[in-house]
């Protein structure tokens, strides 16, 4: 939907994830895949708490906070108390709640978002610090995870005309 | 909006070059629109234009999500078929109006 014709399209996004939030992983992995489908080259990298996204075992439970959240609302539209947030399963419920709301919309699971990048040719990486500091291993990431990146390769990667760094 | 012949029928084609009417689709449509994108049409291309064109009908978003899981092709599949634009061209190619979801 251009409008000035003097402009250049985006060719190449490389995106940072470093929350591992329900909003922050979704947020990348939405703008992710939505440049892979207008055809820009993409590259996904994870660090810190996003790398819950890519391992395995969390992946698929990321939570959304409660607390500290002056967005949060009770459906309806009331207000959130954030004394409520903090009681045993709310965190749960709320979060259950959310995904239920984006399944609606289409929008997968954390796991089978990342294949959909991957199958149109995205790229997925993990930060090398943020793994050590989590003890993570590669193994502990999920199979679409193309590598463990120092922020020097992940620069890198990001040169040439029309390329964006963004992070969510 | 701009009015243009294609395969010898006059249609109103929208600025960015999607059918303003899908009714006025058919398969000689879609493969001058398909070639003007670089695509040759096969059977495949052709059984995902006819879903495409049924889940716009009965009202339904499209994602590439769904048209993975129609069984016709999967979504590496379908981003082999319409290279850099698995939703957006196709569904030009399809006769129905741009992509208007975010997956």
């Amino acid at each position: 939907m251009s409008t000035n014709k003097n402009e250049k399209p985006l060719k190449k996004v490389c995106m940072i994830c470093a929350k591992g939030s329900i909003e922050d992983v979704y947020a990348t992995l939405v703008m992710g895949n939505g440049a892979v489908m207008e055809g820009i080259e993409t590259k996904l990298f994870f660090t810190f708490f996003g790398l819950d996204a890519i391992t395995k075992k969390q992946m698929n439970k990321l939570h959304t906070s409660t607390v500290g959240n002056p967005a949060m609302r009770m459906p309806g539209g009331l207000p959130f108390p954030s004394l409520l947030g903090i009681l045993p399963g709310v965190e749960a419920g709320v979060s259950a709640m959310m995904k239920k709301q984006m399944e609606k919309l289409d929008m997968p699971s954390v796991d089978e978002f990342l294949e959909m990048i991957t199958a149109g040719g995205g790229e997925i990486y993990a930060c090398k610090l943020a793994m050590d500091m989590f003890k993570l291993k590669k193994e502990d990431l999920h199979e679409e995870v193309k590598a463990v990146l120092t922020i020097g390769e992940f620069y890198e990667m990001a040169g040439g005309d029309g390329t964006q760094i963004i992070f969510t | 909006m701009e009015e243009k012949t294609i395969a010898n029928q006059n249609v109103k084609l929208t600025s960015e070059g999607y059918l303003v009417d899908p009714s006025q689709w058919n398969k000689e449509i879609a493969i001058e629109i398909a070639k003007e994108e670089g695509i040759d049409l096969s059977d495949l291309h052709f059984e995902v234009l006819e879903f495409l064109r049924k889940t716009h009908e009965s009202g339904n978003t499209l994602t590439i999500r769904k048209v993975g899981k129609s069984g016709i092709v999967d979504i590496k599949g379908l981003y082999k078929l319409f290279p850099g634009g698995p939703l957006k061209y196709s569904s030009k190619i399809a006769g129905i109006p741009k992509p208007s979801s975010c997956v």
